[in-house]
C-alpha cells in the first residue's frame, strides 16, 4: 500500500515537476535577461573554433564527383522587385557592384570587369543552419583582391554585403563578416555554380561565399559591400538580416 | 556483514563527483535532446554521406516532433540552437572532467571495469534471468554493480555520450575547417547528423530503462542516494541476485 502511494506520488511529482519545468523554459526562453545570457555563447564557440583553428584553414574542397545532383535554391528565390526585374531583363549589363564605405578608393564594377579579373574555383558544401547540406562548384573573385583594390582604411572592421531581395519586410536582406572571414582565401564574390552564371535562384548575379560559415551568411544578389567600422547602428543591429529578425548567431560557424 | 545481520545497514554508495555529474546531465542532456528535436524539426529528414536536401532520398523522413517535446515549445530553430549550442559544451566539459576524475579516484577501475567471471557468458545469463525475473541484489552484491548494469553505464559514457559529442561537432562547418579528420569519421556531415540522431535516440532507450530499474529497485532508496550519496542495502535474501 505504502509503496503503491509512493509510487503514486513519484509518478504524480515528476509529472507535475516536468509541467512547470516545460512552462518554466518557456518562460526563461522569453526572458530578456536571460535570452542575452544565452546568446553569449555564440561567443564561446566562435573563440574556441578560432582558437583551434588556422586563420586561414581552408574547409573541405570535394571532386566533381561529390557534387548534389541539383543544388536547391532556399529564402528568397526570386527578388521580384521591378529594380530587379530591370536588371535581370538586361542580362544583368547595368548592374554595378559598389565597393564603398572605410575605402580609399571606392569602386564600381561591372559584371564584364568581375569576370575579367584572377578567378577562384571551388567545390564546397553549403549547409543550411536548417540541416540540409549540398555540393557545388563555385567560380568567383576572391575578395581578398577587391578589399585590396578597394584600399580598406584602417578602422574598417566589418564588411556589410546588401542585397536586392527586399525579403517581406521593411529592410532588405544583407549579412556581414569580420575581416578574418573576409580576406579568407576562399571567402569569394560567385558569379557561377556548376560551370553555369548564376540563376536567379541561386543569387543572380553574384553571392558571397564564406565556407566556413553557415548558408544564411552566402548573401545573394549582392549589389553593395560597404566596409564599416561597428554594425550596431545598421538596421537592426545584429550584423545581419536574419540575426535581427529571429535571432540566428551573427558567427554561423556553428 | 553477515547475512544473519537483520538490521539493514547504511552505506555510502555514490560520490559526490559522479552526484554532481548524474543531476547536470540531467538537466544538460533533457536540454539537448528537446532543444536537439527543435533543430530536428527544421528539416526532419535524414541522409547518409556528405550532402543531403530536399531533391536527395532521405533515409528517414518523419512529421515535426511536437511542442511539448521541443525546447522552445513552439517552433523556433534559433532559439531551439541557443539552448543547444549553451548546453553542449557544459555537457561535454562535464563528462570530459568526470572521466578524468573518475580515471583519478579509482572509480572506473573499482566500480565500471568488469571483473574477472563477470563477463562469462553463464555469468551473464545469469543476470538477465535476474533482471526478467525483476529479482535485484541484495546483500553484499547489492553493493555493487551487476554486470548488465555496468554494461549499461559503460556502453553509455565511453559510446554513445562521446558519439553524441563528436558527431554534433562535425556538423558545425568552423570545426570541419578546423579538424578536417573528425568528419571522416562520421563519413560525412548528413552521416555525422543521422548518427547524432541515433545517438541521441539510444540515450533516451538508456534513460527509459534506467528509471524502469529505479523504479523497480525501490525508487526513494535509489534516488536518495544518487542525492545524499546514502543508501540502505536491501538485507540478504534467499533467492534472490547474487550478484
Amino acid at each position: 500500500m505504502s509503496i503503491a502511494l509512493s509510487r503514486r506520488a513519484l509518478v504524480t511529482g515528476a509529472s507535475l515537476t516536468a509541467a512547470s519545468l516545460l512552462s518554466g523554459c518557456d518562460r526563461l526562453n522569453n526572458n530578456p535577461t536571460f535570452r542575452e545570457a544565452l546568446f553569449t555563447t555564440e561567443n564561446f564557440h566562435r573563440w574556441a573554433q578560432r582558437s583551434l583553428s588556422d586563420r586561414h584553414s581552408l574547409a573541405r574542397e570535394f571532386s566533381p564527383e561529390d557534387m548534389s545532383p541539383f543544388f536547391r535554391g532556399n529564402g528568397t528565390l526570386n527578388p521580384n522587385t521591378e529594380g530587379y526585374k530591370a536588371l535581370w531583363r538586361n542580362g544583368f549589363a547595368d548592374w554595378r557592384l559598389q565597393i564603398d564605405g572605410l575605402v580609399n578608393r571606392p569602386l564600381s564594377l561591372s559584371l564584364a570587369q568581375l569576370l575579367g579579373m584572377p578567378h577562384r574555383e571551388q567545390i564546397t558544401r553549403h549547409d543550411c543552419v536548417e540541416g540540409w547540406s549540398a555540393i557545388g562548384k563555385w567560380r568567383g573573385v576572391p575578395l581578398a583582391l577587391l578589399l585590396k583594390a578597394a584600399q580598406l582604411k584602417t578602422n574598417a572592421r566589418y564588411l556589410l554585403f546588401h542585397c536586392a531581395d527586399n525579403m517581406d519586410s521593411a529592410h532588405p536582406y544583407y549579412e556581414s563578416i569580420d575581416l578574418v572571414d573576409a580576406f579568407h582565401p576562399q571567402t569569394i564574390l560567385a558569379f557561377a555554380l556548376n560551370d553555369e552564371p548564376l540563376k536567379v535562384l541561386n543569387g543572380a548575379p553574384l553571392r558571397l561565399r564564406v565556407e566556413r560559415q553557415l548558408g544564411y551568411k552566402q548573401a545573394k544578389y549582392l549589389m553593395r559591400v560597404e566596409a564599416v567600422s561597428d554594425l550596431r547602428q545598421i538596421y537592426g543591429g545584429k550584423g545581419g538580416y536574419w540575426e535581427d529578425v529571429a535571432g540566428y548567431e551573427w558567427y554561423a560557424g556553428i | 556483514m553477515s547475512s544473519t545481520d537483520i538490521r539493514p545497514s547504511i552505506i555510502k554508495r555514490h560520490r559526490l563527483s559522479t552526484r554532481l555529474w548524474h543531476w547536470l546531465n540531467v538537466i544538460c542532456l533533457a536540454t539537448l535532446f528537446m532543444s536537439g528535436l527543435g533543430i530536428f524539426n527544421a528539416h526532419p529528414r535524414l541522409y547518409w554521406g556528405q550532402y543531403g536536401a530536399n531533391f536527395d532520398a532521405p533515409w528517414l523522413e518523419l512529421r515535426r516532433f511536437p511542442g511539448w517535446i521541443t525546447l522552445p515549445g513552439h517552433y523556433s530553430l534559433a532559439d531551439a540552437r541557443h539552448w543547444h549550442l549553451a548546453a553542449a559544451p557544459i555537457f561535454a566539459f562535464a563528462l570530459l572532467l568526470y572521466m578524468l576524475w573518475s580515471l583519478l579516484n579509482g572509480h572506473f577501475k573499482h566500480d565500471l571495469a568488469f571483473r574477472k567471471g563477470e563477463i562469462a557468458p553463464r555469468h551473464i545469463w545469469q543476470d538477465i534471468l535476474d533482471h526478467a525475473r525483476l529479482r535485484f541484489p541484495t546483500g553484499e552484491a547489492a553493493t555493487r554493480y551487476n554486470v548488465l548494469q555496468k554494461g549499461a553505464y559503460n556502453k553509455l559514457l565511453f559510446l554513445f555520450l562521446p558519439v553524441l559529442i563528436f558527431s554534433g561537432l562535425a556538423m558545425s562547418p568552423g570545426m570541419n575547417a578546423a579538424w578536417p579528420w573528425l568528419i571522416d569519421i562520421f563519413g560525412g556531415r548528413q552521416s555525422a547528423r543521422s548518427i547524432h540522431f541515433i545517438a541521441a535516440w539510444a540515450t533516451v532507450a538508456f534513460f527509459l530503462v534506467h528509471i524502469a530499474m529505479v523504479i523497480l529497485a525501490g525508487p526513494l532508496n535509489e534516488v536518495r542516494s544518487m542525492i545524499t550519496g546514502w543508501y540502505k542495502v536491501p538485507p540478504e535474501q534467499e533467492g534472490s541476485a547474487r550478484s
